[in-house]
């Protein structure tokens, strides 16, 4: 159904007063050879009824992380979400919204982006940040090409311990306008410092430092700070896990000029990887230099509060082959479900919801460990919610026997070239027993 | 003047409970002492109904579909159906992990394998990656096959690509990233691409060239088999601006007729919610030589299973994206084909023109229209007449629709026509809410006459005043002020 209201009747008065008899008629600039002489050769159409049927044959094939004890991480993750979430973002009068351009009928969209701007900014330290970019990697690449801008230097460093699929991200965006990418190697699940120190000088443009790193590991932070500002011009782009902000310090204090990340754990479903979305927040000083769109306080001709989007001069629609991004689209209902989720966690509801996820991830690391086989693969290494565990046996087949048993074990780093290895992550939606299952499972297989 | 979520505040109230602790282990034991954030972060401290009343609030003061007429040009505001939203929902899409096994999603494969066959049967292409998750995200993926076309031929010397005055910003901003240079393309009087121009910009340093069909004038490219002829004739590639293919649906198929490489707005043309500004999706179509240089993985079928395929890496331009792109966006779109069909696809198209087109015969005598012609999905007409008279702009015409219900339409672009409204019904409105429409912009010409000053002050019934965003730009306030 193509949810058409016109009816031939009202068809016939239209195309009446529009002075043709036929559509034909008001297509004839298409070049005859240029129009289909053939109807598309797609299935019958499906009735509400049909497709609904059609769709949950699809769900029956799938096995969800409802239905599994899942301990996959990388970068999406199961959070718990609380119920009034979607009872927001399913409304209408946003979801089927666009872009605020007009202002004084989109005031309900603009106040919430401001409101998630000063959450992003609260919880990393920064002064601005913008209404959202595409995912973690491409606000990271966002931020490379920013501070191309800002300091003409076309070199950027990148962790090894950077999560594989920002890398090849990166390297598809920054390419074009010529960006040199070196990958500083790690020693323990962490940067090198010393590494890093050799590669410092001062043609860098920026140091990528993801934290807690891909393998889940926390980097040295505040060292790191320290050595990449040795050079006055390099800046500092550090992409962090955002519900690890309400116990971790936040990146403006160890020094970080932008601060980017995935945002999807932020009240986000995770929906197969997508939508995600992408924070981006830095100091006032490069407001003029970030992509994306930016709302502002102001007021209306009455003198009163109002928002809307601003320093616009930026932007494609305005700049075009001289604005700071293309974006223009971006995943804006995504920053409202994490605007009402931080509201309703609030300041101490995300500092326990960080607290169990590092709690129990600590506890199912220190079980895993004792396991014949299993080993953690940096042993004193500080983590958050997530950890690369060593295995005996190789974890593709771990994966394997157990997603039988609806475990979903962890991702198996043999896709990244590391096929002893396991990468797990805990969130506070995890119970004692579903961590329990998860070792009992893997001693099992280790025929303890 | 609604408060910020932040002001709605009381120390220690909560508005979400987790489980009690199970395991205790102190932050300090696992985390360095010197990465332990010492002040919390100050996030609103509010209950459940703190919340639902604040976001309902803001909620009432938004335009959308459902409450009326939205006819941005070029955005394809059409009806999103809430069948979708039901089936989205659904916990066996919305808990799936990225890196779960594939043979427990093989329902979700199944879907994309579909959805990439069904979207390239549409546009008539070779192959569709879902990948690009906005319009922008697909240009970007469509020029980057282009550059790697060229490179794999050793093409070194192609450096340029050749872009229309009326086209969106995103083209020109496309192109830059990518890192080629942008060389603007004239509009002749029909308002099409002005051939002659276009040859004398065209040369051997030409790497392809970027069209909306129908561009943004609401007008089809007519001249479309000499600009193929001149572009291909250097070995240049064309893309495709997907943003207004709603008009060609089942009637043309880019594929066929010279375009190389194009992108859609699943978010317009295949009526997925935008969300107030996202997500979308921006799948891209390729003809067979580009289809080495796709993104990976694509989604493929060996047998009666389905995967992610990553064979053709080597050549492929790479990822745009962390994962497979905006799922629960394409999920939408697969429902809305597989509900329509080929003869509901094409009555797509068919109502939006006639839309277009009898809301342009109900407005043309009283507002200027440039290019008087039948036109496909939009038109552009213009507040010259009143402007030149009254002094009344299309800013002020704008802000007076929403007084009437509606929301505006794109002002201002595209930038070839001086204080343009680019309007854009959709098929999905009826004659009675287009007659309504028609009857708010004849009622403004009207008012224009008889008290052009209150023009300048609408709008006057909206949730603010007319907003001062010269000020948002020098009083920059991007943040709430949380005090120190």
């Amino acid at each position: 159904m193509p949810y058409i209201s016109n009816t031939d009747a009202d068809r016939r008065a239209m195309l009446d007063r529009i002075g043709v008899e036929s559509f034909e008629e008001l297509i004839a600039a298409i070049p005859a050879k240029l129009r289909m002489d053939k109807p598309l050769a797609l299935p019958d159409p499906l009735s509400e009824l049909e497709i609904t049927r059609k769709i949950n044959a699809s769900t029956g094939k799938n096995i969800c992380a409802q239905g599994a004890n899942s301990f996959l991480g990388a970068g999406v993750y199961d959070h718990f979400i609380p119920a009034a979430v979607d009872s927001i973002v399913s409304r209408p009068e946003f979801f089927t919204a666009y872009t605020p351009y007009q202002a004084e009928v989109s005031q309900g969209t603009l106040q919430f982006i401001y409101e998630y701007q000063t959450m992003i900014c609260e919880l990393t330290g920064m002064e601005i940040a913008n209404a959202s970019m595409y995912d973690g990697a491409s606000a990271i690449a966002e931020a490379i090409l920013m501070a191309v801008r800002k300091n003409k230097l076309h070199k950027a460093i990148l962790p090894a311990t950077l999560h594989p699929e920002y890398a090849k991200v990166i390297k598809v965006y920054t390419e074009g306008i010529g960006v040199e990418l070196l990958t500083c190697p790690a020693r323990d699940g962490r940067l090198d410092l010393d590494a890093l120190k050799n590669m410092l000088d001062e043609s860098v443009g920026s140091v990528v430092v993801q934290n807690p790193n891909f393998y889940g590991n926390l980097e040295p932070v505040n060292e790191l700070g320290q050595i990449i500002h040795a050079n006055p011009k390099t800046l500092f782009i550090a992409a962090v896990d955002p519900i690890s902000l309400a116990i971790l310090t936040p990146p403006a204090s160890y020094g970080a000029d932008i601060a980017v990340g995935e945002g999807q754990a932020l009240g986000n479903s995770m929906y197969l990887g997508g939508p995600l979305f992408g924070f981006f927040a830095t100091k006032l000083d490069m407001a003029r230099s970030m992509p994306g769109r930016i709302v502002g306080g102001t007021l209306d001709a009455e003198g009163k509060r109002a928002y809307a989007l601003t320093l616009q001069a930026r932007e494609q629609h305005i700049r075009r082959a001289k604005a700071t991004s293309n974006i223009c689209s971006n995943e804006s209902l995504c920053t409202l479900a994490a605007t009402v989720y931080l509201s309703l966690m609030g300041r101490e509801g995300l500092v326990e919801a960080a607290t169990q996820s590092a709690q129990k991830a600590h506890y199912l690391a220190q079980e895993l460990a004792r396991i014949k086989g299993c080993s953690l693969s940096w042993p004193d290494t500080p983590f958050f919610k997530e950890f690369t565990l060593q295995t005996a046996i190789p974890a593709a087949e771990i994966v394997d026997r157990l997603s039988s048993r609806a475990i979903f074990p962890g991702v198996d780093l043999g896709r990244f070239g590391q096929p002893d290895r396991l990468l797990i992550a805990v969130t506070e939606k995890k119970s004692k027993a579903d961590l329990d299952e998860l070792v009992d499972a893997l001693k099992e297989l280790n025929n303890e | 003047m609604s408060k910020t979520i932040f002001e709605h505040s009381s120390a220690g109230r909560k508005g979400a409970t987790l489980p009690r602790r199970e395991i205790d282990i102190p932050l300090q034991s696992i985390i360095p002492a010197d990465q332990l954030r010492e002040k919390q972060a100050r996030l609103p401290e509010v209950s459940e109904l703190d919340v639902m009343r604040h976001y309902i609030a803001l909620s009432h003061k938004n335009h959308f579909i459902e409450k009326g007429l939205y006819p941005l040009g070029s955005c394809t505001m059409k009806y999103n159906p809430k069948v979708h939203e039901a089936l989205v929902r659904d916990s066996g899409f919305n808990n799936l992990h990225p890196y779960q096994p594939e043979a427990t999603i093989q329902g979700s494969l199944e879907i994309l394998y579909e959805l990439q066959e069904q979207l390239a049967e549409i546009s008539g292409m070779s192959k569709v990656t879902l990948q690009p998750v906005a319009g922008a995200q697909g240009e970007f993926t469509g020029i980057k096959i282009i550059a790697a076309y060229h490179k794999a031929k050793g093409n070194h010397h192609k450096t340029k690509i050749i872009i229309p005055d009326s086209a969106h910003g995103t083209n020109p901003a496309t192109c830059s990233l990518v890192g080629y240079e942008v060389v603007e393309l004239k509009s002749n009087a029909q308002g099409r691409c002005d051939l002659e121009h276009l040859k004398s910009i065209v040369d051997d340093n030409t790497a392809g060239f970027m069209l909306t069909n129908p561009n943004t004038l609401g007008l089809f490219e007519t001249q479309l088999e000499q600009i193929a002829e001149i572009i291909h004739g250097v070995d240049g590639l064309i893309y495709m601006d997907g943003a207004n293919l709603n008009a060609l649906l089942g009637i043309v198929q880019p594929g066929k007729i010279g375009f190389d490489v194009m992108h859609f707005n699943l978010h317009k043309t295949f009526a997925t919610p935008h969300g107030g500004g996202g997500p979308g999706a921006g799948p891209v179509g390729v003809v067979e030589k580009l289809v080495p240089f796709l993104p990976v993985p694509m989604v493929a079928k060996a047998g009666d299973e389905y995967y992610f395929d990553y064979g053709h890496a080597e050549t492929s331009i790479g990822k745009v994206h962390t994962f497979y792109g905006n799922f629960a966006v394409l999920l939408r779109a697969y429902i809305y084909i597989k509900m329509l069909g080929a003869e509901g696809i094409r009555q797509v198209a068919e109502n939006a023109l006639i839309n277009a087109n009898y809301l342009m015969a109900l407005v043309k005598d009283h507002y200027h229209i440039q290019h008087l012609e039948y036109c496909m999905h939009e038109f552009v007409a213009d507040s010259s007449w009143q402007k030149k008279e009254f002094g009344v702009n299309t800013l002020d015409i704008a802000k007076r629709l929403l007084d009437k219900g509606f929301h505006a339409p794109t002002i201002y672009f595209p930038l070839i026509v001086p204080e343009a409204m680019m309007i854009e019904p959709t098929e999905t409105e009826s004659k009675q809410s287009l007659d309504s429409f028609a009857a708010a912009m004849l009622e403004i010409a009207q008012e224009i006459r008889e008290n052009p000053e209150m023009l300048h002050e609408a709008p006057l019934t909206t949730p603010v005043r007319r907003v001062d965003d010269v000020r948002a730009v020098k009083v920059l306030d991007p943040a709430f002020n949380l005090g120190d």
